[in-house]
């Protein structure tokens, strides 16, 4: 931001008089607010204070990406629920990016079936509310899967039944091991395309960089199992009987069918969102640029991956960033499903086991306000990178 | 410029003026009920009940409200304006039910709410009393061969309701006995009785009462059981806000009137006859001895008009939970005199 713009002017007491006015008036509200707020608990022997994040929380989640029961406590139970949020978000996000490109892509098909299929697509899942969508999911859809025992089986390794999908866990030893070689072949892969550029730009060379990459990464990961030790085995789900009519799965990993149900509602409606921005980015970009790029040869292929994306990401980016925003916030909604994100175990179940209204529903705002910031960050500065480099 | 200017100057003594308003708030406490005063200005009683719980507060096709807990409303509302109808019920989930009577939406809350010390001490409520003595217990299908809560293995899912001692207790239970569970928790009642019905869980665990009146609810009410334990205790009462010490005392009374009237045979019919009665204590609730009203700001013939609109406690358990099937013996819910637990202190 520049702050030069915003400069008072000391000099000029016609212009200053308002402005002091105006912050005394937001100040003097919040004043009130407060003020209210402290007199009135006040009087109902409310007492205000965060003490409470550090008692025990005494009620177990359903599903938490890390350790966690009842013992712990309210303070560990928001970080459960906060990073359920993140996982729902990130889940939806990659998901609805995926199927948002190429639904924005598929409704400037020349193809008249793919066209139309995009084009319904954006039209019935970005015109029915959201929750409703996810009521859908969850009531609907998935309350229709079988019990375990007649499970909807994958092979015999993975099972969809109406209590989630099960898949197998991987079990690894000397994972550590096979990460960092991951992670050097994908060091590597970057600096081959580099090389790959150069040799481009300054010789003319064409190096199959791609070719060179996908070897790379299979190559390295794969001799850590040969020699370095690296083992994986599968732990696969089993039908498991508690009673004469009720099983479940043991082993393996449970995705529990709130997530499911959550993440595809999310996603598919945003991706309509998302696909519209697409298609307008590459509307965007002037005709006659996609007519030079034909005219010196380049095919349809490389006329949208040269040409015509890089000018329509800057036209994309700002209002997918939106999109996104918008995913992580409508994630809240999982409330109404009981999957445990911030909303239901920190606002919600927390809030009721304390009574602790003001303190708990300012925490949630402040890290939904954090959240949103941070991918606002982190999409400006991509933006950033994507804009137009005057030279 | 100038216009702008005195715009803010305006908005700024407004502002101030605001202030000043809102510290004549407040400062309750003194003999003087503020919810009496509100309630008799507003013409009715502001009522917390649940979302639709049948035989405790649910309403019907045409939006009337009736239950156990939903007599104590009518009971306080026939006390302080002498009419059992004008009360206005506000549907509140577990999760609001607090929060609504803080914030002074609701002035009474009625919705089977359990007494903690928590809740009583910590969170600005005060508890009047009890209206029905309950336990909490499990619901499984019957062809699942569960006959006991010893039958449970670990992975069994348990469906229940966000935010209610029902979820701690529930974890407390599966601790003691060992066994891993899958918690499964929907902040509205209806929510959970679904996935239950569903499968989503392999039981359904809340208040027994809650069981059997959800039970009613089901696509195959004959099809799923209570399992015959019971894990906790759950006293269930009438809630106010803390500092209005008049106005608890009128829901406390209007309450303890009706199970009182209940114990010395009065009820809706008989009332108005046993005036000229020859037991004093009769006469005291009837209204023709004594001046208990004085002592809240009412008349004398507030918990004549509760037992004669209302009726006494057993006449409202009969019409609602007795007669709707839920739950036909009453169990800890019968008179002290009679082998229940239920035992008001004298209103005299």
């Amino acid at each position: 931001m520049n702050l030069k713009k915003f400069k008072i002017d000391f000099k000029n007491k016609k212009r200053l008089i308002p402005q002091v006015l105006t912050i005394a008036f937001i100040f003097l509200v919040f004043a009130y607010f407060s003020y209210n707020a402290q007199i009135n608990m006040g009087n109902r022997g409310i007492s205000f204070g965060y003490g409470f994040l550090s008692q025990e929380a005494s009620f177990d989640i359903t599903f938490s990406m890390i350790d966690y029961d009842g013992s712990y406590s309210y303070g560990r139970a928001f970080l459960v629920g906060l990073l359920n949020t993140l996982l729902v978000s990130v889940i939806g996000i990659i998901i609805c990016t995926i199927l948002g490109v190429t639904i924005g892509i598929g409704r400037l098909s020349q193809n008249y079936l793919i066209a139309k299929a995009a084009e319904w697509y954006v039209e019935i899942f970005r015109n029915i509310p959201l929750l409703l969508q996810i009521f859908f999911w969850y009531y609907g859809a998935l309350r229709l899967l079988p019990m375990p025992e007649n499970a909807i089986s994958f092979g015999e390794i993975s099972f969809l039944t109406i209590k989630g999908w099960y898949v197998p866990k991987f079990l690894w030893t000397n994972f550590s091991i096979f990460f960092y070689s991951l992670i050097a072949s994908l060091i590597s892969i970057f600096y081959v395309f580099k090389y790959a550029k150069k040799q481009r730009e300054e010789v003319g060379k064409h190096v199959p960089a791609g070719l060179i990459s996908l070897s790379i990464l299979i190559i390295v990961p794969a001799l850590t199992f040969l020699i370095g030790g690296v083992t994986l085995n599968f732990q696969y789900p089993e039908l498991n009987q508690l009673s004469d009519t009720i099983y479940n799965f043991k082993g393996g990993i449970s995705i529990i069918p709130e997530l499911i149900s959550l993440a595809l509602a999310l996603s598919m409606y945003t991706a309509t969102f998302v696909a519209e921005n697409v298609r307008a980015g590459i509307e965007g970009v002037g005709k006659g640029q996609k007519e030079a790029a034909a005219s010196i040869g380049l095919t349809r292929g490389q006329i949208l991956k040269l040409v015509v994306m890089p000018q329509a990401l800057r036209i994309i980016i700002p209002p997918t960033t939106n999109q996104y925003l918008n995913l992580t916030k409508n994630s809240s909604l999982a409330a109404a499903i009981a999957y445990p994100d911030i909303v239901l175990v920190f606002a919600g179940t927390a809030l009721m086991q304390t009574g602790r209204a003001i303190e708990i529903i300012s925490i949630t705002m402040g890290t939904y306000l954090f959240l949103s910031l941070t991918i606002s960050v982190l999409m400006n500065s991509y933006n950033k990178k994507m804009a137009i480099k005057e030279k | 410029m100038i216009k702008s200017l005195k715009t803010m100057i305006f908005v700024g003594l407004a502002s101030l003026l605001l202030v000043a308003c809102g510290q004549g708030g407040g400062g309750a406490g003194s003999k003087k009920s503020k919810t009496l005063d509100n309630t008799k200005k507003a013409g009715f009683v502001k009522c917390g009940v649940s979302q639709g719980l049948p035989g405790f507060s649910n309403a019907d096709a045409s939006g009337n409200w009736t239950g156990l807990d939903v007599d104590v409303c009518r009971a306080v509302a026939a006390a302080v304006l002498g009419d059992a109808d004008k009360v206005k019920y506000t549907p509140l989930s577990a999760k609001e039910r607090f929060t609504a009577l803080t914030s002074g939406e609701i002035d009474i809350l009625a919705r089977n709410t359990t007494w903690t010390l928590s809740r009583d001490a910590d969170i600005g409520l005060t508890f009047v009393g009890v209206n029905f003595y309950d336990g909490q217990g499990f619901m499984v299908r019957k062809n699942s061969g569960i006959n006991s809560v010893n039958d449970f293995k670990n992975g069994i899912s348990a469906c229940t309701n966000t935010g209610t001692t029902t979820e701690l207790n529930m974890r407390d239970f599966f601790n003691s006995k060992n066994i891993s569970y899958e918690p499964i928790a929907f902040e509205k009642a209806d929510e959970v009785v679904q996935a239950y019905d569903a499968g989503r869980c392999d039981t359904y665990t809340t208040d027994k009462s809650g069981l059997a009146a959800q039970r009613t609810k089901m696509s195959a009410p004959d099809d799923h059981k209570v399992l015959p334990e019971t894990i906790s205790k759950e006293p269930l009462g009438p809630v106010v806000r803390q500092g209005d010490s008049v106005w608890e005392d009128i829901v406390r009374w209007s309450l303890n009137t009706m199970i009182e009237a209940e114990e010395y045979g009065i009820n809706s019919s008989n009332a108005s006859s046993l005036k000229d009665s020859e037991n004093p204590q009769i006469k005291r609730l009837v209204g023709s001895e004594g001046e208990l009203g004085a002592a809240f700001g009412l008349d004398n013939e507030w918990s004549l008009r509760i037992i004669e609109q209302v009726g006494n406690y057993g006449e409202s358990y009969k019409k609602h939970i007795a007669d709707t099937g839920i739950l036909p013996n009453r169990g800890p819910n019968e008179l002290w005199t009679k082998g229940g637990i239920l035992y008001v202190p004298p209103a005299r």
